[in-house]
């Protein structure tokens, strides 16, 4: 029997974790085909790079010699075109692959919103290595640059390019810092600690034009403002990086649908990763979420079901981290920026500190529906547990401390927590 | 608010330094400029004055360079081009100070007198330090007089900046305040003013009480014993409490911390690694390879220690047994019971978590020693077949001086700080197999955040690949692991936490190689 043949394109988060865990499972044969660079690398490291604190080979997770020994081959190419009837694929020289499944696992673009001007030099998205190396390019003895978008990507490019000694003015649409997933006083705490890092941070403030000749000199904001610079970032979000598949025979919305077993609606092909786009995504959950940890889950489910076991991805609660410039964020379970009807929150700040911690519950049963913290670190199993019980908020505040995962001779915020948790509950809710 | 433009560093890199940066590094040089010229037995008018100056310029050139890297920053994790400076990144910088340094081993250990040291009263460098030693200790200086108070100096003042380095975070700076005080107070001062005790009737060894046997490889050598035997009931109780320090103290603070008490919160080697060796911790070798060369070479140099410091004791008793209480065959017999029981004790509870190579090693080398004393007694030959001066000398020269000086510290710019920690130290050895096997010391990875970014592994002075463990979801538990804590403190993601928990057997390393919360994968359905 010929031996079965899996190829995965894109050895991101998701195709690789896809590929090891295949491996696992099976001896078939398995081919990754990417076309950024030939090795996985930690596409959350690149800041990183460019900062100094990594060069580009401390950011691969596996060492160089880890494909061989685990036979997975392979394959720094672009996919052109896939051809699901003949079960092939076609590479952009030419050359056709064949397969018996399918992974697609091609990740993200940034999302651009068609302002005039984004073809200029030095004007462009924090993505790719490509992208990486066409910053170290573009900041080049530059003084002055304008960061559009204030998200996780955002905040990372103001942090790389406040390393290197260059002017950050930082365009946030809302009235807060990631206004679309922090309340307001975690999203003022963080825009302030901008603030005092040096960034000068404009609020409301939206991109309308960008404007220079060959190279960008200013840029002009929806108010009107003109504002200098050498360097537009562009972080308004990600899309999914499926384009060179609109015309197959997949369906595709935003993303690659899939249905709970990441399966598309062709057979024999799958997505994962940031690509994907769940048909239905379960309570709580997005249908595309852009972050390494899915494609991790998802690449893991995946490697079972390929490998025979058909599993369906099911993520438990939602946890993130991200880190703003000095400050630490964690997260667990839903803490919406808005709260809904029916929910309510306790929440502590430190007074002299950039420390904060807030969990969300349903106002009738009290029982947690999210947590998140900023400058102190929790522990996750801790806190998945308790969002699994829904531990009721009484009985939450005794247990608090339980979750402190800081480093050891760390000063203890959870005595003060508890103490305003407490007070707060006590207080008739609003 | 902190405004933007005190940092004048636009263009490029993060690579130049600023004005105070340049003010500090000046101060220093000329301070060390000071000590160079005196090598040129160029005699100092006052050298208690130029000595003095030299030093405060050398302290405080630190620390003002300090003040210029990282005053104006926020606190927090401080590494913005570390791998674009020439300094850190094995540039032309890093190989000039590492030659220099190289260089000023070799002739502290080879060739003291080129650095001024003479039978009547010193010249060069040397002499420039006899004020501060005859203050001390009312005898001249010696080249280790003034090694222990350069390495005294680098600890306290890089120690300085280190801690500004780590100002936000208590673990750090805790550490960096204990190792500065176990070297100022412990390695440096205590002795001196020990030997001022000394008269013609009562003499102490020269005794750091915090280094311990085999690191202090020397402790039990006959001079030693004899100068401890005859310095009465003091004496006797240093010796007893240098026993049980490697006997009791060690396996009992190990077992509920970690070898992290000692290799980075006490010991000389490590501190000054933490310290003056800090800027280089990124440069240990990651490879697979390094680990494996690691794993041998150190348990070969603890071999080594053991069978030289054995053979030097036996022989010591053996040639002079009126002399001391107890005689050459007990004192070998009870090393074989010792080596045994540890032996016994691995293999009996902790067998299953031995890779395939120790188990056939950690054997081989029992049988070796075994079969060496066996030899000695059945064929009449001498213990371990080797002139125990001879063992004694080349363990001296080839370990003592070469792999700890010249390589272990003269090689920081080049291959990182923990050379000799990691390669090469053989109480680190013992330290780190109780570590890995009866402790309850681990890193404990926190649930699935990991996002494999590599800091936790660059940054790791032993050169373990923490991420490899970290992504996995698996506790951090490795026999080499120092517990320095940087990992933890460089995880942009919160997920690597020191800890010593009460299990200490084999689910302290439980590995969950599903992310943590992906509720309906099974590896084995
Ligand atoms: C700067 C930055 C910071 C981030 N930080 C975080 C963070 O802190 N935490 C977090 O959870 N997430 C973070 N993310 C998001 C996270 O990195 C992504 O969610 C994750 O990497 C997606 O993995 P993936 O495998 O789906 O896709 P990718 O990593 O994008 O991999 C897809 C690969 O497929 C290749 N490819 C695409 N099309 C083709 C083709 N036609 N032919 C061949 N190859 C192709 C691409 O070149 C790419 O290498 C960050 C993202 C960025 C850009
Ligand atoms: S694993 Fe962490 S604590 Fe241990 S030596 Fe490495 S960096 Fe230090
Ligand atoms: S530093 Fe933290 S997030 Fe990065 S690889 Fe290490 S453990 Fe994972």
């Amino acid at each position: 029997m010929k031996e079965e043949r899996i190829i995965i394109i894109g050895n991101g988060v998701a195709g690789i974790t896809t590929a090891r865990h295949l491996r696992k499972r099976s001896n078939c044969r398995i081919t990754v085909i990417s076309s950024e660079s030939k090795h996985f690398f930690s596409r959350t490291a690149l800041m990183y790079i460019y900062m100094g604190h990594m060069k580009y080979e401390h950011t691969k997770p596996y060492s160089d010699d880890f494909w061989e020994k685990n036979r997975i081959e392979l394959l720094q190419a672009r996919v052109d075109e896939i051809q699901p009837n003949e079960k092939q694929l076609k590479l952009a020289d030419g050359e056709t692959l064949s397969y018996d499944k399918l992974v697609i696992a091609t990740g993200s673009k940034t999302a651009t919103y068609g302002w005039k001007g984004l073809e200029l030099e030095g004007v462009q998205g924090l993505y790719s290595l490509h992208d990486l190396q066409q910053m170290e390019i573009n900041t080049k003895g530059i003084q002055n640059a304008v960061v559009v978008g204030g998200g996780l990507i955002g905040v990372e490019m103001a942090e790389m390019l406040h390393s290197r000694g260059i002017h950050v003015k930082f365009l946030v649409r809302e009235d807060r810092f990631w206004g679309s997933v922090l309340p307001k006083e975690e999203g003022e705490l963080i825009g302030n600690h901008l603030i005092s890092e040096g960034i000068e941070l404009r609020y409301q403030t939206e991109l309308d034009e960008i404007i220079g000749e060959g190279k960008v000199q200013t840029i002009k904001t929806k108010s009107g403002e003109t504002i200098n610079c050498d360097f537009v970032g562009i972080c308004t979000g990600v899309k999914p990086n499926v384009d060179f598949l609109r015309n197959s025979a997949l369906e595709i919305d935003k993303g690659i649908l899939v249905d709970e077993y990441l399966q598309t609606n062709l057979p024999d092909i799958y997505a994962a990763g940031d690509c994907a786009q769940l048909r239905n995504a379960r309570k709580g959950r997005k249908a595309i979420e852009a972050v390494w940890y899915v494609g991790k889950m998802m690449g893991e489910v995946l490697g079972a079901t390929l490998a025979g076991s058909p599993t369906k991805y099911n993520p438990g609660h939602w946890f993130n981290s991200a880190k703003f410039f000095q400050i630490e964020y964690q997260t667990y379970g839903e803490v919406p920026a808005n709260l809904s009807s029916g929910q309510a929150s306790l929440y502590w700040q430190a007074s002299q500190k950039e420390k904060a911690l807030r969990v969300v519950y349903e106002s009738e049963s009290r029982k947690l529906i999210g947590i998140h913290a900023f400058g102190i670190r929790l522990s996750h199993p801790q806190c998945d547990s308790w969002l699994k019980t829904g531990i009721q908020m009484s009985e939450l505040i005794n247990e608090l401390p339980k979750a402190n995962f800081d480093p050891e001779f760390y000063e203890n915020p959870f005595p003060e927590v508890q103490q305003t948790f407490s007070r707060q509950l006590k207080e008739p809710q609003l | 608010m902190k405004v933007n433009s005190s940092i004048a560093i636009a263009n490029g890199p993060p690579v130049s330094m600023n004005t105070l940066q340049k003010i500090g590094a000046a101060m220093g040089t000329f301070g060390l400029l000071i000590v160079l010229i005196s090598a040129t037995s160029f005699d100092f008018p006052n050298p208690a004055l130029w000595l003095t100056i030299a030093l405060t310029a050398m302290a405080g050139g630190i620390v003002i360079y300090s003040k210029g890297l990282y005053d104006h920053k926020s606190a927090g994790i401080q590494n913005d081009g570390v791998w674009l400076k020439s300094s850190s990144n094995r540039g032309l910088i890093a190989w000039m100070s590492g030659i220099a340094l190289t260089v000023f081993y070799i002739l502290l250990y080879f060739y003291p007198q080129t650095l001024g040291l003479r039978e009547g009263d010193n010249v060069g460098i040397i002499s420039l330090f006899d004020p501060l030693s005859k203050l001390l200790s009312g005898n001249p200086a010696s080249q280790w007089f003034i090694y222990g108070a350069l390495y005294t100096l680098c600890i306290a003042f890089f120690g300085v900046k280190f801690f500004w380095k780590y100002r936000h975070n208590r673990y750090q700076k805790l550490r960096t305040i204990s190792v500065v005080f176990f070297q100022t107070a412990f390695a440096f001062l205590i002795p001196e003013f020990m030997s001022r005790l000394n008269s013609e009737s009562f003499a102490l060894p020269y005794y750091d009480l915090k280094n311990i046997w085999p690191l202090n490889y020397y402790n039990f050598y006959g001079y030693r014993v004899d100068e401890f035997i005859s310095a009465g009931s003091i004496g006797t109780a240093l010796l007893i409490f240098g026993i049980l320090s490697i006997l009791v103290i060690t396996p009992i603070l190990t077992y509920f911390y970690g070898k992290r008490w000692y290799c980075s919160w006490v010991c000389g080697c490590g501190g000054l690694a933490e310290t003056a060796g800090d800027p280089y911790r990124h440069l240990s070798d990651k490879s697979l390879f390094a680990w494996k060369v690691e794993r041998w070479v150190i348990h070969l140099v603890l071999v080594f220690v053991v069978l030289m410091t054995s053979a030097v004791i036996y022989s010591f008793l053996h040639d002079d047994p009126s002399k001391y209480w107890l005689g050459p065959d007990a004192f070998l017999m009870g090393m074989v019971g010792i080596l045994i029981l540890v032996f016994g004790l691995v293999w009996f509870f902790r067998r299953d978590e031995l890779k395939k190579d120790v188990k056939i090693a950690a054997p081989a080398a029992l049988i070796v020693i075994l079969g060496l004393v066996g030899i000695h007694y059945l064929f009449d030959q001498r213990l371990f077949l080797f002139d125990p001066y001879k063992l004694r000398e080349w363990y001296g020269f080839l370990i003592g001086a070469v792999f700890s000086g010249v390589i272990g510290v003269g090689f920081y710019p080049l291959l990182g700080s923990r050379v000799w920690c990691r390669f090469g130290c053989p109480m680190a050895a013992i330290l780190g197999m109780q570590q890995r096997f009866f402790s309850r010391f681990r890193i404990t990875t926190n649930g699935g955040q990991c996002i494999s970014c590599g800091n936790c592994s660059t940054y790791c002075e032993m050169g373990i690949d923490v991420k490899a463990y970290a992504q996995k979801g698996q506790n951090i538990v490795r026999s080499s692991c120092v517990g320095c804590g940087i990992c933890s403190a460089v995880c942009p993601r919160g997920v690597l936490k020191l800890e010593n928990k009460e299990d200490t057997g084999a689910s302290r390393y439980d590995s969950n190689p599903i992310t943590f919360g992906n509720g309906e994968v099974k590896l084995n359905p």
